[in-house]
């Protein structure tokens, strides 16, 4: 065996430049794939994690009667009580936060513009909140008593030219099919790096939502949040009852979730083509190497080394092509897959209705995708080889010595 | 005893829809330890034959048999099998693996048969000391000349312990001097250890070497004589 790669070895190192070329084209289709799965894989992890951290949650409450996509201030629509019901579902050892939030469609007027929000009643002690928090960027976070005080995004404020402290009016239908409404402060302006949320959400204190519709200690749904994603279905579960609709992060995120399934395709496709052109610039060095190297393919059987004995010859000089190849891409695409995780590319706003994408989409490689990857690369440039390989173990002995005689 | 014999073999090569017949039904049986040489024109049959003898092609009709033993109708991997065993090559050009040095050039047959380690060592140092090149078993062919490269075909064509060498236009493409150095190794080890040569070759000084000459024209034997050879 080592002696098969030795002989490998030297064999490759004959034609260096041809050798280091082949090897690069593998570890470039490599790079690329490693690039795109991370890539892909980082803008679905990350407009998911954003979905849930910021619109979602990793589990809601409803109310029996929720609509999906109607939002409703009828009592009866409404969660009674929610802070009970928020305190029972935090004793779930899974649970990490339950909030009650409650959310109203209104009109933001500035003198004589005016653009759609969607008012969140949020309780500003909860954790669910530290996303806003963190992405303060202007003024200060809202206080459960404040009753004038509102937060925006920084879209909305850049787009209506609002600074902290400025007054804007709201507008809003309350419970009883009324119409409100009442002038509030930005006290400060928020960034969640997600375009599509920061230009149309206002935040208030849920006291305050509350009594702006009209749905005293009511609120829309219980945000919850748990230790980890894959634990949404089991609490459902836990949660189950007639009095409520228990709708896990799958369940609204539909489209991120199906989107999931058809990048999953769009990448084997993606994987077909670019290792399919790798295996064949290795399939095409094999080819050369056969042809060049007959004589050397009847010096062999001749001396008896059989069929399999030249096949794996080549498919050892295959493998070196391959190992090289694997690792190069590991390091050029490793490469760029950390600056990318790092960095991360600027979309702006996608804008795809119910998916948060973030401004930048961050690279996130799994160790699960950079294993397959290289082993997948790796049986390809193998399974590329086999066809070089056999077209010389059958080689007939008398014509690879061809014309050394009469 | 017989190390080979031909019996009524032909061979005929159709290219297209043209039959060219390289040998026309050859008898031929070789000796234990004898030095022959197949001499004959270009185009006579002489290397067709020797392919034959080694196994690497097959005669449209008629038998080969190696030891005593029918190989003519053996598959490929039989016959690399007893290639590896019990026959040696010297081609005309310095067929050697040009990656591989001298040492391990003539430890490539011993490696395909399965040859210990120490054994090997032994055996392929042997074999370098035998045709005079043990300063130069860790060069590379292309560090080599003509002549030495040829004397290593001779090492790896011996270092299984064959019964039969067969080696082809062997001086060809070696100068006077070289040519004759191969020579005369390639007959004092038929001496020394009794192996069996065959090889072709049109160079006169050559056949003066040979104990048995035959003399192939047009695919067919016309001369088969037997002399004391050189020295």
């Amino acid at each position: 065996m080592t002696q098969l790669f030795k002989l490998a070895y030297r064999n490759l190192w004959r034609n260096k430049t041809r050798s280091l070329l082949s090897s690069l084209a593998v570890a470039g289709g490599m790079s690329l794939l490693l690039l795109m799965a991370s890539v892909l894989e980082g803008e679905l992890r990350g407009a998911l994690q954003n979905t849930i951290r910021l619109q979602s949650g990793h589990l809601q409450i409803r109310p029996a009667s929720y609509e999906e996509g109607k939002i409703s201030l009828k009592w009866e629509d409404m969660i009674a009580d929610p802070d009970q019901v928020a305190g029972q579902i935090k004793s779930l050892p899974q649970v990490t936060v339950a909030t009650p939030r409650l959310m109203a469609s209104g009109i933001l007027t500035l003198s004589d513009e005016s653009k759609g929000v969607q008012i969140i009643g949020v309780d500003p002690a909860s954790e669910a909140n530290q996303p806003f928090r963190e992405g303060m960027i202007a003024g200060e976070f809202i206080q459960a008593d404040d009753r004038e005080g509102i937060l925006i995004g920084n879209i909305l404020a850049d787009k209506l030219k609002l600074n902290v402290g400025d007054q804007v009016n709201l507008l809003v239908t309350t419970s009883n099919g009324d119409v409100d409404e009442q002038l509030f402060t930005v006290r400060g302006i928020f960034t969640t790096r997600t375009p599509g949320f920061d230009e149309s959400n206002v935040l208030m204190p849920i006291s305050k939502a509350q009594a702006f519709t009209a749905t005293e200690n009511h609120a829309s749904t219980i945000f919850v949040l748990l230790q980890e994603n894959e634990q949404a279905e089991l609490v459902a579960e836990a949660l189950r009852s007639n009095n409520f609709q228990i709708l896990t992060w799958r369940d609204q995120n539909q489209f991120v979730v199906q989107f999931e399934d058809y990048a999953g395709v769009f990448l084997v496709f993606l994987y077909l083509i670019v290792l399919g052109i790798t295996a064949t610039v290795v399939t095409n060095t094999l080819v050369m190497a056969v042809f060049e190297r007959t004589r050397e393919i009847g010096i062999l059987a001749a001396i008896g080394m059989k069929g399999r004995g030249i096949m794996a010859q080549f498919l050892a000089e295959a493998a070196l092509l391959a190992t090289g190849g694997v690792i190069g891409g590991l390091i050029i695409g490793g490469a760029a897959v950390a600056y990318f995780t790092v960095n991360g590319v600027y979309i702006g706003d996608m804008g795809i209705t119910g998916v948060l994408f973030e401004e930048r989409i961050y690279a996130h490689l799994t160790l699960e995708n950079a294993i397959t990857l290289a082993i997948v690369t790796y049986i390809i440039t193998l399974v590329a080889s086999l066809y070089p390989a056999r077209l010389a173990a059958r080689m007939e002995p008398v014509e690879a010595l061809h014309g050394l005689g009469d | 005893m017989e190390v080979t014999k031909i019996t009524n073999a032909t061979r005929t090569y159709k290219i297209g829809e043209v039959e060219t017949k390289a040998l026309r039904g050859v008898d031929l049986s070789i000796e234990n330890g004898e030095f022959t040489a197949l001499v004959g024109p270009s185009g006579s049959g002489k290397t067709t034959l020797l392919q034959l003898i080694g196994l690497l092609d097959q005669p449209t009709t008629g038998n080969v048999f190696i030891n005593g033993k029918d190989a003519t109708h053996l598959n490929r991997n039989q016959r690399a099998d007893l290639r590896k065993d019990a026959i040696g090559f010297v081609f005309q050009f310095f067929a050697l693996i040009p990656t591989l040095t001298a040492y391990e050039n003539v430890e490539m047959p011993l490696l395909l048969n399965g040859t210990k380690p120490a054994d090997r060592k032994k055996r392929v140092n042997e074999m370098l000391e035998a045709v005079g090149l043990t300063d130069r078993a860790h060069h590379r062919p292309d560090q080599l000349s003509g002549g030495q490269q040829q004397r290593v075909a001779v090492a790896r064509a011996l270092a299984t312990n064959p019964k039969l060498i067969l080696a082809d236009e062997p001086t060809a493409n070696l100068d006077t001097e070289n040519g004759k150095q191969v020579m005369d190794i390639m007959q004092r080890l038929n001496k020394e250890t009794g192996v069996t040569f065959v090889f072709a070759t049109h160079d006169p000084r050559v056949i003066n070497y040979a104990n048995r000459v035959v003399t192939l024209q047009d695919g067919l034997i016309t001369n088969d004589s037997k002399s004391n050879g050189k020295h």
